[in-house]
């Protein structure tokens, strides 16, 4: 286990944000994977997110399937509901929460089993309606709770802990995302909170589906010599090519970055995400042009991390249903019904 | 040929059946006349039995005319109308004796002319189409028209009436209306010239039809679902289910939309398979929105493992199964009640749900706005158990009424106010020691935030493989669906006065059965009936079960599956129960019926105790 429970009692000098609340008011319950697992960096990065946004707890709507990753919904921001449903159908409960109350942020978290093998379908979709939501996969390429086989992300060549090794292409969900129609897809590494955490905040602002294959290592399944999905592997075949910066609407622009390398991406609520490019010769919004760059990466062995791509004035699952603004939860029933005398009129068509 | 007492007889009471190809536009014709009797007062129903394809195979439309009002399939045929050449031969064999089989004449068919206990009508719809109407698709459709006014003069259907409903059809499109028109009268002038009109087959205004309405049971139980509230519609196509979704949308499109920016107070999901669509529907009741699947029976086998989370984790959900036959993928375009079981026990583990019996379309209306509120109120999935016969079939029944002081009840949800003033809240605690406890909505408050999972949870909502905990919030499951019993709707009875042998059923058997029970009263056998409307099963079924001596189950599979579920879940003794079972995939007629109790009773009854006099 890597947390001890930690009385909630808040420290004056603890930073507070625009409410008021400190990180530890967004924690959640005691974790209990394995120590050293890149799942609870990810919860980490998570609780550090929702704290700089100054979120009201109780808006932010956590939704996993089965597995460890989608444990980890019960270890940040208690204040707000959980629902851990069954493997791999997260993405199914989130449209039906997204099409009930539109005004919440839905955060799902899922690993490699949950998205990429059983629950392949549903994640496909959940990107092709452009569900407004954020979807982290906790992607280590092996099956946990099962004790180590291997998951559809695990690599050609990459070696189990018993010394089996893998024969399957993998499935890349930031290529497949890409190839469905994905309007935001971002890769991270549970170990590099300087980028994951805005790209956290960046996809919880995004209107539409927003994807982030977290590579989080497995400490006791996947993390020998031999494996693709270690520490070390990752962190030697580690490529940034495009990193965000997240901006509120209201604050300023401070951070210099050279004239060409930049670019602002305005979000729904008028607030911005810089996108600093590391690799001057990326554009960020050109998908095809994405897909073959990561392609080339891929064939040199690199895991392309950052914001991958960006199209933030895609129509999301609500504007294609043309739902009303008011969440539809919240419809008065006067709203619904056509009453008595509707009916009537309703029924001469079958007199 | 009829005698003059036999046609008094059969005034206002026949069978006409349409042999037709799909695809080609009969339906309207086969409405058209359906509808004009039934505007004349005269009780009508009418069945499709169609297949499984887009166009070009046979399909069946029959209509029953029946004065008293009899709403089954009756099992024979007046009248034939032979429009699909592929099919003549059989349609031919099916005229029952002193009937009529009308075809089109312009390829005669001397072939035909075998049966001597039958009337031949022929005239040249082809011919006549073809040198009236331009261009190849109207002459098909026209066709149509054209036979059901030849029909029109045959049995006396009012013209003018036909005519209106026409006009309404067409109202928008004056060039079709007078085509149509046109079409209507050849037919009507051809028979009148060349038959003696009307056929002692006939009908005669009545004035059995006011406020009744023709619907069919999917549109009814939309519409159920529109005044229920309901905002949140998921589904994923599957015939027989799929015009539910389609009616809700129309409805929706129509009354929920709003006029001048065009927003909707309401999404649909098509979603990519039924687990997606059953995963929406939790998600969004649990959310706090209505939402509801219709479905049929491969869909439920794909629902099972998330209606388990839905009633373990106690969260509402409304599935409509529109069953058909099965097993696998079957027959999909047929009825059967043969779903039962497999609704009743759904998902691995201990799970029950409670199911609705709806058996007609006015039925599947109330019903359907019953589903939401039990739903809700015990926070578990409700099933209504419709069928194809009943929801894809146009029913004549009352007119259905709404009462504008209904509020939903949306069950045991905490407000903000009611959650500020809590120390904690614990999801799962049967705080009213009726079996249901409280539940929150995400975006509330953050008090009342807990994990919603279908692993092992205490009463408090933590998660546990502690024995006891797990058993406790178990243990409450089951009192909980044993308080249902007294929540949902109760059986309907008729006749109760034998106390010795009765008929239990079910859904869409009800038509079939109260005919047979005539028959058999006719006959001399007084039967009681119990018709059950829903599962968990009541005090009032252990009572039925318990005071006659002989139950016949009458039920639309072959495995007996109502007969299971009642020597399961009541006290019944298994050797009173007789099984009377039809399974061909068409609606159950009476004569199923009738034929069943009769074979038993006939040898099983002593004169003393008999109720058959």
């Amino acid at each position: 286990m890597s947390f001890i429970n930690k009385p909630k009692v808040a420290h004056p000098s603890l930073p507070r944000n625009e409410l008021g609340l400190t990180r530890r008011d967004y924690e959640g319950g005691m974790s209990t994977l394995c120590a050293g697992c890149g799942h609870d960096s990810v919860t980490a990065a998570i609780i550090e997110a929702v704290w700089q946004m100054s979120m009201r707890p109780e808006q932010l709507v956590k939704l996993s399937g089965i597995g460890c990753s989608s444990k980890t919904t019960a270890y940040f921001v208690s204040g707000g509901h959980g629902f851990n449903s069954v493997h791999g159908r997260m993405p199914s409960i989130a449209t039906g929460a997204v099409a009930a109350n539109r005004d919440l942020y839905y955060i799902g978290v899922s690993g490699d089993g949950d998205t990429l093998s059983i629950g392949f379908g549903q994640f496909a979709h959940a990107i092709r309606r452009n569900l407004n939501m954020l979807y982290i996969i906790e992607n280590n390429g092996v099956y946990g709770l099962t004790k180590g086989q291997f998951s559809a992300s695990a690599d050609i060549g990459t070696k189990a802990k018993k010394g089996e090794e893998n024969q399957q292409p993998p499935v890349d969900p930031v290529l497949a995302a890409l190839t469905l129609g994905g309007t935001f897809i971002a890769r991270s590494f549970s170990g590099d909170k300087e980028q994951l955490v805005p790209l956290i905040v960046a996809g919880m602002k995004h209107k539409g589906f927003a994807i982030i294959d977290v590579l989080s290592p497995c400490v006791t399944f996947n993390d020998h010599e031999g494996s693709t999905k270690s520490y070390e592997f990752v962190r030697d075949h580690y490529d940034e090519v495009v990193h965000a910066d997240f901006v509120a609407p209201a604050q300023e622009i401070t951070t210099q970055y050279a004239a060409g390398e930049t670019m602002p991406v305005t979000m729904h609520d008028g607030s911005r995400i810089l996108l600093r490019k590391l690799d001057p010769a990326y554009d960020p919004t050109d998908r095809a042009a994405a897909y073959s760059y990561l392609r080339a990466k891929l064939a040199q062995g690199e895991h392309v991390t950052g914001l991958i791509y960006i199209d933030e004035a895609g129509p999301d699952f609500h504007d294609v249903n043309k739902t009303t603004a008011t969440p539809v939860n919240q419809l008065p029933y006067e709203k619904l019904t056509p009453g008595a005398k509707g009916l009537e009129k309703i029924l001469s068509r079958y007199r | 040929m009829l005698h003059a007492a036999d046609s008094q007889d059969r005034l206002n009471d026949f069978v006409i059946k349409l042999a037709n190809v799909n695809g080609t536009g009969s339906a309207s014709a086969n409405t058209l006349l359906m509808k004009s009797i039934f505007r004349m007062g005269i009780p009508v129903v009418g069945k499709n039995y169609f297949p499984s394809n887009i166009q070009g195979l046979p399909t069946w439309y029959e209509v029953r005319v029946s004065r008293d009002g009899y709403v089954a399939r009756s099992g024979r045929v007046d009248i034939m109308v032979a429009m699909n050449a592929e099919t003549y031969a059989k349609d031919v064999k099916e005229v029952s004796p002193g009937g009529y089989l009308i075809y089109d004449s312009t390829w005669p068919r001397p072939a035909l002319l075998k049966r001597d206990d039958i009337t031949i009508l022929g005239a040249p719809f082809a011919r006549m189409c073809n040198e009236t109407f331009q261009g190849v698709r109207s002459r098909i459709l026209l066709k149509n028209i054209m036979y059901a006014g030849f029909l029109g003069a045959l049995l006396d259907i009012d013209v003018e009436v036909m005519k209106a409903m026409l006009g309404e059809s067409y109202a928008a499109k004056k060039s079709l209306l007078d085509s149509n028109v046109k079409a209507l009268e050849i037919g009507y002038n051809y028979a009148r010239e060349h038959f003696q009109c009307p056929l002692p087959l006939r009908v005669a205004r009545m004035d059995k039809t006011s406020n009744h309405i023709m619907i069919d049971g999917n549109t009814a139980a939309a519409l159920g679902c529109m005044y229920a509230g309901a905002t949140v519609g998921a589904w994923y196509p599957i015939t027989p289910s799929t015009s539910l979704m389609d009616a809700f949308k129309s409805f929706c499109q129509k009354w929920r939309v709003d006029p001048t920016s065009g927003e909707r107070n309401f999404v649909i999901v098509q979603c990519e398979d039924e687990l997606a669509a059953i995963g929406a529907v939790i998600g969004a009741m649990w959310n706090g929105a209505r939402a509801f699947t219709p479905t049929s029976g491969p869909g439920i086998s794909l629902m099972n493992e998330f209606i388990g989370l839905a009633y373990y984790a106690e969260v509402p959900a409304v599935i409509f199964d529109i069953q058909r036959v099965g097993p696998s993928t079957g027959m999909p375009t047929r009825t059967q009640q043969c779903d039962l079981m497999l609704a009743a026990y759904a998902s691995h583990g201990d799970t029950r749900h409670v199911l609705l019996f709806p058996s007609s379309p006015e039925e599947c209306f109330y019903m359907s706005v019953q589903a939401f509120d039990l739903a809700e109120r015990l926070q578990t999935p409700v099933f209504v158990m419709s069928d194809l016969d009943i929801g894809m079939n146009d029913w004549m029944c009352p007119a259905l009424q709404w009462d504008n002081n209904y509020v939903p009840d949306r069950g045991k949800v905490l407000t903000k106010a009611e959650i500020e003033k809590l120390d904690k809240f614990h999801r799962y605690l049967d705080k009213d020691d009726d079996a249901i406890p409280y539940r929150t909505l995400p975006g509330v408050h953050p008090k009342g935030a807990y994990f919603t999972r279908g692993s092992g949870h205490t009463q408090y909502g933590g998660y546990t493989e502690d024995a006891t905990e797990y058993q406790i919030v178990l243990d409450r499951l089951r009192r909980k669906f044993e308080n249902a019993k007294a929540l949902v709707p109760q059986a309907v009875f008729t006749g109760r006065e034998s106390h010795d042998i009765g008929i239990v059923s079910l859904g869409s058997c009800d038509g079939a059965v109260r005919e047979a029970l005539d028959i058999l009263k006719r006959r001399g056998a007084h039967l009681d009936y119990m018709r059950v409307r829903s599962f968990p099963f009541g005090q009032d079924v252990e009572e039925f079960l318990a005071s006659h001596r002989v139950l016949f189950v009458v039920e639309q599979n072959r495995d007996a599956q109502f007969k299971s579920l009642l020597t399961l879940e009541t006290k019944v003794e298994k050797a009173k129960l007789r099984s009377i079972l039809h399974y061909s995939g068409l609606p159950i007629s009476s004569s199923v019926i009738v034929d069943g109790v009769l074979a038993e009773l006939g040898e099983s009854l002593s004169p003393q105790r008999t109720a058959i006099r």
